[in-house]
């Protein structure tokens, strides 16, 4: 890796984090509100990208770990009376845990079996969510009071429910993980996830543990999946168990694949992409699904690799 | 007086019904090139799957170095020092053939080994075989000829004590073979290799004992000459009849 293609990938993203901060001022209201939830979604499907689109581990199950961090840190507020900064590293503490145990557990399949298994693991936490309604409010959710969901650093209050700082708030855990995520692909650790998604028996013959490797990149995932979880609790008020359903595991692998597995920038175009074609199609039709699945079946035929992955391939082969 | 590199102890593997390694005895000294020969379905590779850990032994003993190895997963022998290549080629397609080689360098997170110098290490290994100046092509892309040889630069870029290649000139020509030769001959100076291989003149050449397989049993062990007339050798290759 040369300097100077290291140079032009930090400075494409650095411009991809500018440009969504001047969207902040020049945006109308409504799609300044639209765009602060797709950029926590992106960052599920960032997580989502890492384990699926650079370890080559289809999980259907990732809604528990957005789960995990929504839950997390709404129930740390409601019932444990938990600050923001707290709350949230409650969420990013479940996360953890609950990937970790997962993984130990899910790790031991592969292929469609991991894939069932996940998802069955999602379905477990879904059902537990519902079962105890007392705490969790069940399918109802919980809403979590404008008072609980302010910031203080040092002297300084920011009221995250206020649409400014709910879209930098956004922005800042967006842009925490995108470059994280450059950073982890870029690494060894990165090359090695890459070598087990290719041919996982030639990288364990190099001498290298594919299980804890894999495992790591379950763990590194579902934390990032938690962190999305836990701001969208913190920024849009609301915990609901929609969140952990089947749906919620099926859209990151949709925007991802939409928007170019293993790509950098790929989960947030494909969340874009896939969140405004919902948007304006719903708008014109009550047969928006319609829209929605033919916008899919153009993408596979034209840009099997997604968007950003077909950018990659004729024109700008050092996109990470 | 030396220690032996690897001893198997009644090694044994059963695939079913069928043993593919019956007992097999065998000791191999540092510093040596041995060939292991045999008829189609001898248990060959199955034999070289149990020393480096692809496949686990039905009973019997396995010491590398000193150590008793038998029961290691595969990844903590490639680090004690036991390299195997692939009989069917096996490179990461997608990947350049730097990076193929890089990952052998390189050890991450988990796996302990230091910061080193990635760079030079590769290219090191990628010199030693002849394909620094195809560093940057994906190795999905290298002629099947240099995809072989990018396989053993990945071992040798592991810096193992004991190199295992399972069949290396398998679909070479006569000319790549005999570049072939001559790597496997540098690469032994500093490391032991075990080679499984067919090309008879390739084995008389190189091998400084070879040890003989059939039906899962080693059948005969002895130097080039030695089993050139070992009649129970011929009767396995050519059939009792011929004899």
């Amino acid at each position: 890796m040369t300097e100077a293609s290291t140079a032009r990938i930090y400075g494409l993203h650095i411009a991809v984090v500018a440009v969504l901060f001047a969207l902040n001022f020049l945006l109308p209201d409504y799609h300044h509100g639209l765009f602060a939830r797709i950029l926590v979604l992106a960052t599920f499907a960032m997580g989502y990208n890492l384990l699926f689109g650079y370890a080559g581990l289809l999980s259907l199950g990732h809604a528990m770990f957005f789960a995990a961090g929504l839950y997390g840190s709404g129930l740390a507020i409601t019932n444990l009376g938990f600050g923001v900064v707290a709350a949230f590293i409650a969420g990013l503490g479940c996360g953890a845990l609950l990937s970790l145990i997962v993984g130990l557990l899910a790790l031991r399949t592969s292929g469609v079996a991991f894939m069932i298994v996940t998802m069955m693991f999602a379905q477990a936490v879904l059902l537990t969510i519902v079962y105890f309604n007392q705490w969790t409010g069940g399918d109802q959710g919980l809403v979590l009071q404008q008072a609980s969901r302010i910031l203080t650093v040092g002297g300084a209050s920011f009221d995250l429910t206020a649409p400014a700082v709910r879209y930098l708030a956004a922005l800042a855990l967006f842009a925490i993980v995108l470059f994280l995520t450059l950073a982890i692909v870029r690494s060894r650790f990165g090359r090695v996830l890459v070598a087990i998604r290719e041919n996982e028996e030639r990288t364990r013959m190099l001498g290298y543990d594919t299980f804890a490797n894999k495992l790591a990149a379950v763990v590194l995932s579902g934390v990032f999946c938690a962190a999305a979880g836990a701001a969208y609790a913190l920024l849009f008020g609301y915990v609901g168990s929609n969140f952990a359903s089947v749906q919620y595991s099926i859209l990151p692998l949709l925007w991802v694949l939409a928007g170019g597995a293993a790509t950098t920038l790929g989960p947030v175009i494909g969340t874009l992409f896939i969140y405004y074609v919902t948007d304006i199609a719903s708008s014109y039709t009550s047969a928006w699904l319609l829209i929605v699945g033919v916008a899919l079946i153009l993408l596979v035929l034209f840009a099997p690799k997604g968007i950003l992955g077909a950018v990659r391939k004729r024109w700008i082969g050092w996109l990470p | 007086m030396t220690q032996p590199l690897l001893t198997t102890k009644g090694l044994s593997r059963d695939f079913g019904g069928l043993r593919a390694v019956d007992k097999a005895d065998f000791t191999l000294m540092p510093g040596e090139i041995r060939a292991i020969i045999g008829p189609n379905g001898a248990g060959k590779t199955t034999f070289v799957s149990l020393i480096c850990g692809r496949i686990l032994p039905s009973s019997g003993a396995i010491g590398f170095n000193g150590a008793e190895i038998t029961a290691l997963p595969a990844y903590r022998r490639v680090r004690l020092g036991i390299a195997y290549t692939f009989q069917v080629t096996s490179v990461f397609a997608n990947l350049s053939a730097y990076d193929n080689v890089a990952l052998s360098v390189q050890r991450t997170l988990t796996d302990g080994r230091s910061r080193g110098a990635v760079r030079e290490g590769a290219m090191k290994a990628l010199e030693q075989v002849g394909l620094a100046d195809r560093a940057g092509t994906p190795a999905g892309q290298l002629a099947y000829g240099h995809q072989r040889l990018l396989e053993v630069a990945m071992g040798l870029a592991l810096q193992p004590k004991l190199l295992i290649l399972d069949e290396p000139t398998q679909g070479l020509s006569d000319g790549e073979i005999e570049g072939f030769v001559a790597l496997i001959r540098e690469i032994a100076r500093e490391a032991t290799v075990l080679i499984i291989e067919h090309n008879m003149p390739v084995v008389m050449q190189l091998a400084h004992r070879i040890t003989v397989f059939d039906a899962g049993r080693i059948i005969a062990e002895g130097d080039p000459a030695e089993i050139r007339t070992n009649t129970q050798v011929q009767e396995a290759y050519l059939g009792a009849a011929h004899g």
